[in-house]
């Protein structure tokens, strides 16, 4: 079972906090099929959130094809986040550290590297949206 | 989804001054509605209205179908917390319970013990030595145990510390999560609703100024950044709520359901304390009040 956290400072709409929480978890391994999450009336009573807010995470989720809730039971995860194999991620980082050593050595500060970064995702991810 | 509230034209005046006035709205069951509004903008006055306890000067209001206190029936099926959650000081807690089910034909006295342990209540202390927190959960307890539809509450967390404010909308929640009440509460106090709210109506100078479901409003309105620009020169669909300008840079607050196509403008979303206070300092009556782009979005 996780805990959800909520960050309220963030901008961020409540029930996407909590979507992305057990994204998070998934990835990291916390969560498996099989394992359930928290009910609304849990949550509820540790967030003080209104219970649509969870229903509406858990409804976007169940949508995705990650959970799928059992009538009087709960709400339970199917499947796993298609993680990324740990050699490739291990690879990816030393290269990716070598990139920023690099650009350090350039005089680029946390900033300048930053603003690189969005650029360039944004370039590389936004194929086909206007 | 049929409404729990929905007043036509409603509006009630003491005197010369409007309390509330042209309030039409429609709130859909199964939320929790924040009514928002600086002090004196009416809040008080719409409960009132709602529960019965005010009768209206125009317009008509209809409270989960029927007249605000029409019947012993209406008045089982509403709860109402007045503002600073009022108990009566000379009796105790239990005696509270006892009251409670005598007057209720619903009373779940199960539930009511429930609460008043889980919050740590002596049976046996009058309400009169109660904290304020203590007296807002005994409050809160009484309305609940009679099983209403709907609970109105009035201010209910204003007075309370951080951590009774906490706990006091945990079991609120709870209550929303196990029961389906519809719930309408009105608050200053924008964090708080921003948790448990999911519906909003704001009201500020005796009118509505906007109201709707939560996030359907944060979609639509946009903060936007750019090169100074004179309002009129928005296209059409982009309703300025709010503006500023400096000799270079403008800026506005605009709601819209179209994508904003223009790259001279920043654009960044707006939270519902920007939101909020966008509509609350509008200047009292104007357009927005009765456009009809305002109106509740289901």
């Amino acid at each position: 079972m996780i805990e959800f956290q909520l960050d309220t400072a963030s901008g961020v709409a409540t029930y996407l906090q909590l979507v992305q929480q057990v994204h998070d978890a998934l990835r990291l391994g916390l969560l498996e099929p099989g394992d359930q999450l928290p009910t609304a009336q849990q949550v509820v009573i540790k967030l003080a959130i209104n219970p649509n807010t969870v229903l509406k995470a858990y409804r976007d989720l169940e949508r995705e094809g990650l959970v799928r809730a059992r009538p009087g039971q709960g709400t339970f995860i199917t499947r796993s986040l298609p993680g990324t194999d740990p050699g490739t991620q291990a690879r990816f980082l030393a290269a990716m550290t070598d990139w920023l050593l690099s650009a350090r050595a350039e005089g680029l500060g946390p900033d300048d590297i930053e603003a690189i970064y969005r650029t360039a995702v944004r370039s590389c991810f936004a194929e086909g949206v206007a | 989804m049929t409404a729990v509230l929905e007043a036509n034209g409603l509006g009630k005046r003491y005197g010369r001054r409007w309390a509330l006035r042209d309030c039409t709205i429609s709130i859909p069951g199964g939320r929790v509605v924040g009514l928002v509004g600086p002090n004196g903008a009416g809040k008080t006055t719409l409960l009132h209205l709602a529960v019965g306890l005010l009768a209206a000067t125009s317009g008509t209001i209809e409270v989960l179908g029927g007249c605000p206190a029409g019947s012993p029936a209406q008045l089982a099926r509403v709860g109402f917390v007045a503002q600073q959650t009022p108990t009566y000081a000379g009796l105790s807690v239990s005696q509270h319970l006892r009251l409670g089910a005598w007057l209720n034909a619903n009373w779940d006295a199960e539930l009511a013990k429930r609460r008043i342990k889980q919050f740590g209540l002596d049976p046996n202390e009058r309400a009169g030595k109660l904290s304020g927190g203590q007296r807002a959960q005994l409050a809160l307890t009484l309305a609940i145990a009679k099983r209403p539809e709907l609970l109105l509450l009035d201010e209910p967390v204003a007075s309370l510390d951080p951590l009774a404010r906490r706990e006091f909308l945990q079991g609120l929640m709870e209550v929303v999560a196990g029961h389906g009440t519809s719930v309408l509460l009105s608050s200053h106090l924008i964090a708080d609703l921003e948790r448990v709210c999911d519906h909003l109506v704001v009201l500020a100078a005796s009118r509505v100024q906007v109201t709707g479901d939560v996030d359907a409003l944060l979609a639509s309105h946009y903060r936007l950044s750019g090169p100074r620009r004179d309002p009129a020169a928005l296209p059409a669909n982009q309703e300025v709520i709010q503006e500023s300008h400096t000799d270079k840079q403008s800026t506005f607050l605009v709601r819209t359901t179209d994508p904003i196509l223009d790259p001279a403008w920043t654009i960044r979303p707006v939270t519902m304390d920007d939101l909020v206070l966008a509509y609350m300092s509008q200047p009292p009556g104007t357009k927005n009040a009765s456009h009809p782009g305002l109106e509740v979005i289901r």
